[in-house]
Parts: C-alpha cells; structure tokens; sequence
C-alpha cells in the first residue's frame, strides 16, 4: 500500500460514510452538512487525480454556493427534526432492496467486463486537468456552449424569481 | 489505481443516492440525493478522462485527449447548478401552498 492508495480508500470510506449519514440524518441541517463532507471527500479524489481545476470548482460551486442555498432554504422554512411525516417501513425496505440490487447488478456486470482488466486510470499525473489546458479548449473549441451555458443562467434566473415570487 | 477501484466506488455512492429517493420522503433530502447521484458521475467522468490520457500519454508525451471529459465536468456542473435554483424555487412555492415539504403532498397534482 502507497500512499496513493492509502489516500484513496480513506476518502472513499470518508464519502461513503458521509454519503449515508446524509440519509440517515433526522434533521435536514445535518444531512446538508455531512453532504457537504462528501462534496470535500470527492474534491479530495479530484486533486488524487490531478484535476485541480474541477477540484476547485467543485468545491466553490457545490461546498460554497449549492449547499449554502439549500441550507438558506431550510433555515427559511423553520424545518424540525419531528416535521418529518411518519413513514412505511415497507417502503424503506422496497427501497434498500431495489437500491441494493442495483447495485449487484452493476457490480456483478463490472467485474465480468474483460475490457476493463488491467486499466489503470493516470493517478498524480498528467497535466490535462491544470487551468491552463483547461482553459485553452474551453475558450477555443468549447465557446458555443460556454456562451450558451450563460444564455441557462439567465433563464434559470428568470425562472427561479417568477416561481419563487409571492403572488 | 485500477479503473474499477473507481468505478465500484462511483457505483456505492449512486445506489446510495438512489436509495436515499426511494426511501426519504422529504424534498430536500431528495433533492441532495439527486446531487449526490450527479456527483458520482462526475467523477466517474474524470476517472475516465485520466485512463484515456494515460492510455494516449504512452505513445504521445504531448496529448490532450481526455481534456473533453473534464470539460463535460464543468458543464455538467454549470447546468447543476442552474437545476439547483429553479428547483429550490420550486420547494419554496411548494412549501408556501401546502405548509410542508413532504412529496406525497405532490400526488394531488394528479387530480
């Protein structure tokens, strides 16, 4: 074990720890926290796999801008912990199940896939992910979407005043 | 790391989005599965933009293949972000109407 791989099954477990307690949380402030920690953990793997750039954005969009909207949200609605209706255990168990095997099923398909043995994706190396490079393809063969992505913008802004707007 | 390493790890955090909609019935929470889902496909996305780089960095030392994939990142995540405001709005009214956040409420839309 490197401390490549050391790194990486600590941020795994970090994420997937963090990922559950997201579902088990009674109260919704502490679910967007431990979500928050998976968003961390997952910028973790991004800077493993030297993509700096995405790790950044990842953490200043989703940490920074989503996960305090959501918390502005919750605050606003005075939510409690016993807000939360009562719940079918019959559902919850149709939902592991189905989850659950999902996710055999996906596994199971993944390790028969001969295409995939001995692949190894590039950890701490290459460059492709530094904003430099990034940056010189987005602004170059990717500046129709990035404009149009500006045009969503504008359009989801317009839309969240007028549905969020007291009438 | 071996390409599976990430794709298990992708997959864990996916089902446990997916199972956190089926089974959480309030729209928040459901709503942070919906981003917890996203996420791991994102970074099943890079993973895989580095194992193409890697693969092409072997037989050419000035590549950029992969740098698409990262790219496609950033947009997936610019239109999160987007989906996140619109959608936020859209609990807001429905916690405004109804006094709760609990989808079930949604079914009268069926009538």
């Amino acid at each position: 074990m490197n401390t490549v791989q050391i790194l990486f099954f600590f941020l795994s477990v970090l994420a997937i720890f963090s990922a559950v307690m997201v579902l088990f949380s009674k109260s919704p402030v502490h679910s967007v926290l431990w979500l928050i920690a998976v968003f961390f953990a997952i910028s973790g793997h991004y800077i493993l796999l030297n993509a700096q750039f995405l790790a950044i954005v990842n953490l200043i969009v989703y940490a920074g801008a989503i996960m305090v909207l959501f918390l502005f949200v919750i605050m606003l609605m005075n939510l409690n912990a016993n807000a939360e209706p009562k719940k079918y255990w019959w559902m919850k168990f149709a939902g592991v199940i189905s989850g659950g095997c999902f996710l055999v099923v996906l596994v199971s398909l993944v390790q028969q896939a001969t295409e995939l043995t001995g692949k190894q994706a590039l950890v701490k190396e290459g460059n492709i992910g530094l904003i430099k490079n990034l940056g010189k393809v987005l602004f170059s063969d990717f500046v129709l979407p990035f404009e149009i992505s500006s045009v969503l913008f504008l359009s989801a802004m317009v839309g969240a005043v007028v549905i969020g707007k007291k009438d | 790391m071996p390409i599976q390493y990430y794709i298990y790890f992708c997959l864990a955090l996916f089902s446990i989005g997916i199972i956190g909609v089926l089974t959480r019935r309030n729209a928040i929470i459901v709503f942070m599965c919906i981003e917890l889902m996203l996420n791991a496909v994102n970074l099943l996305l890079v993973a895989f933009s580095k194992l193409h780089h890697g693969t092409a960095l072997a037989i050419d030392p000035a590549t950029t293949v992969g740098t698409d994939g990262q790219l496609f990142v950033f947009f997936i995540m610019v239109v999160a972000a987007a989906e996140v405001s619109v959608g936020l709005a859209i609990i807001v009214m429905m916690y405004r109407n109804t006094h709760s956040v609990d989808i079930n409420f949604l079914n009268r839309l069926k009538n």
